[in-house]
């Protein structure tokens, strides 16, 4: 690990105003920065220390839920308001991870994950325009099984690993940024970058941003939702596909539906199509439901070793919909 | 603000206060076994994927590998050394040995302490629920039937104490 140097900012301005330095990085929960820090695939100069603000409050408004930047995966997933009105929520946070990292990991550093693949941190160095823009993508060539069925492009074709995110995205939650200038917010399906675009940025934010918070905006459809993890392992492991839906009835019909995929893209994958084809449908008919959710996937562009995704993420949301629903 | 290559840190480890000058990349993990000599917190993967070196700091688990020494300054750290009391071990060390719920023993210090918030956090109500909240704890001897024994016993001697 190279040296850096460290300050704990005492509160949000001058935590802002040492972020405007080049070659200054933003560590809180630290599962994810100091792994890159080991492995030299992060080298700042000035780490900032920044969980000394407060910024780590769940709070339910008028208008929906505020998750603190530095609130706690562990403290989100077991908030009786998030267990009780957003279950998607609660879910997704309970599938990721461990004990232990959920305990440390914040819903800021959760979003600022990596896009990354086997071959980002293969203990032989290997072509990644991830880790070393301009390099290559040795996955293109080598093995597709867990990579992207959606949004990839030949400069990098792997998934993003965050369950939240996906859950977020699901029910239309916008990432809070602050700069020293003020306050903006993007909506969670466009924090990510499109691989290519802007290399050595992944994700919208700025250098010289934090994330403040992520709102997430009220819904009485919300409590009828679902997430759903596919993994090779029980527990501990990340997704090879996953699900998260928000549905609306009136009485047996779906009135409205919020659909998004994990561990098929570089970003949580939002199905408009899907989305739309399903209003109207009885959630009892599952047969119907499939043929809605496929609408969704005759763009999905399988690579040579994960054509098996395309039928598993389209089995994955039509079960997530009807377990939000409550017929699975 | 003025951001330091070396860092005066107070550690607070079992109850002992250690003042130490700490470059700010140093782990939790190395300084407890390399600066303070305490090598029951053990190192596995040290990439945060194993469980070996879990501890405590403020009464919640965490993973020493994955903490800079620095950012915990002031904080309470708990170890697999300041869970027996004197000679009297702690009831989740007294379980694993009942159960025989080791191997080798590498794992262990990071299963007790695992095991042990665990239980405070409420989480060991039945098998299949330790087995989800203990399963970022490996152990490569593949103890698992014994440990999940363990936990559920000295969970029940918390509940019943």
């Amino acid at each position: 690990m190279r040296p850096f140097g460290y300050a704990r900012a005492p509160d949000l301005e001058s935590a802002l105003t040492a972020l405007v330095e080049p070659g200054t990085e933003i560590i809180a929960g630290g599962t994810e920065l100091v792994n890159w820090l080991k492995e030299g695939i992060a080298a700042p100069d000035r780490l900032l220390d920044i969980t000394a603000l407060p910024l780590d409050a769940v709070e339910t408004t008028g208008d929906g839920l505020r998750l603190g930047g530095l609130a706690r995966m562990s403290d989100v997933a077991g908030h009786p308001a998030v267990v009780r009105d957003y279950p998607v929520l609660a879910e997704s946070l309970l599938s990721a991870a461990s004990a232990q990292l959920r305990t440390m990991a914040t819903i800021g550093g959760n979003l600022m994950q990596r896009t990354r693949c086997p071959y980002f941190r293969a203990e032989t160095l290997l072509p990644c325009n991830q880790r070393d823009p301009g390099s290559g993508c040795a996955a293109l060539h080598g093995d597709t099984s867990s990579h992207a069925i959606f949004g990839w492009t030949p400069e990098c074709v792997a998934t993003h690993p965050s369950d939240l995110t996906v859950a977020l995205a699901a029910l239309d939650a916008e990432v809070i940024l602050r700069d020293a200038g003020g306050t903006r917010a993007v909506p969670m399906a466009d924090f990510y970058r499109q691989p290519g675009a802007q290399r050595q940025r992944p994700t919208t934010v700025e250098p010289e941003e934090l994330i403040t918070a992520i709102r997430v905006p009220a819904a009485p459809s919300a409590h009828r939702s679902h997430y759903l993890k596919v993994r090779e392992r029980v527990s501990y492991e990340f997704a090879v596909v996953s699900a998260a839906a928000v549905v609306e009835l009136d009485g047996p019909t779906i009135t409205g539906a919020r659909l998004a995929l994990g561990g098929v893209a570089h970003r949580p994958w939002r199905l408009p199509d899907a989305e739309a084809a399903l209003v109207g449908v009885p959630i009892s008919d599952a047969t119907a439901v499939r043929e809605a959710v496929a609408r969704s996937f005759t763009s999905a562009r399988p690579l040579p070793g994960n054509g098996f995704k395309v039928e598993l993420a389209q089995r994955a949301a039509v079960r997530a919909l009807r377990t939000a629903g409550g017929v699975a | 603000m003025r951001f330091d290559d070396q860092v005066m840190t107070t550690l607070r480890v079992n109850g002992r206060a250690y003042p130490l000058e700490l470059e700010p990349r140093v782990t939790l993990l190395d300084v407890l076994r390399d600066r303070l000599g305490l090598t029951g917190t053990k190192k596995g993967c040290d990439r945060g994927e194993c469980g070996a070196c879990t501890l405590h700091v403020a009464g919640r688990r965490v993973l020493a590998c994955m903490t800079l020494a620095v950012m915990v300054d002031g904080a309470e750290v708990t170890t697999i050394e300041g869970m027996a009391d004197g000679d009297a071990l702690h009831p989740v060390q007294e379980a694993f040995l009942r159960s025989d719920a080791f191997q080798c023993g590498f794992c262990t210090p990071g299963q007790v302490m695992s095991a042990a918030a665990c239980i405070a956090e409420g989480h060991a109500g039945s098998a299949a629920e330790i087995k989800e909240w203990m399963s970022g704890n490996l152990c490569r001897c593949a103890a698992y039937p014994q440990i999940v024994t363990a936990v559920q016993e000295a969970a029940t001697r918390e509940v019943t104490r």
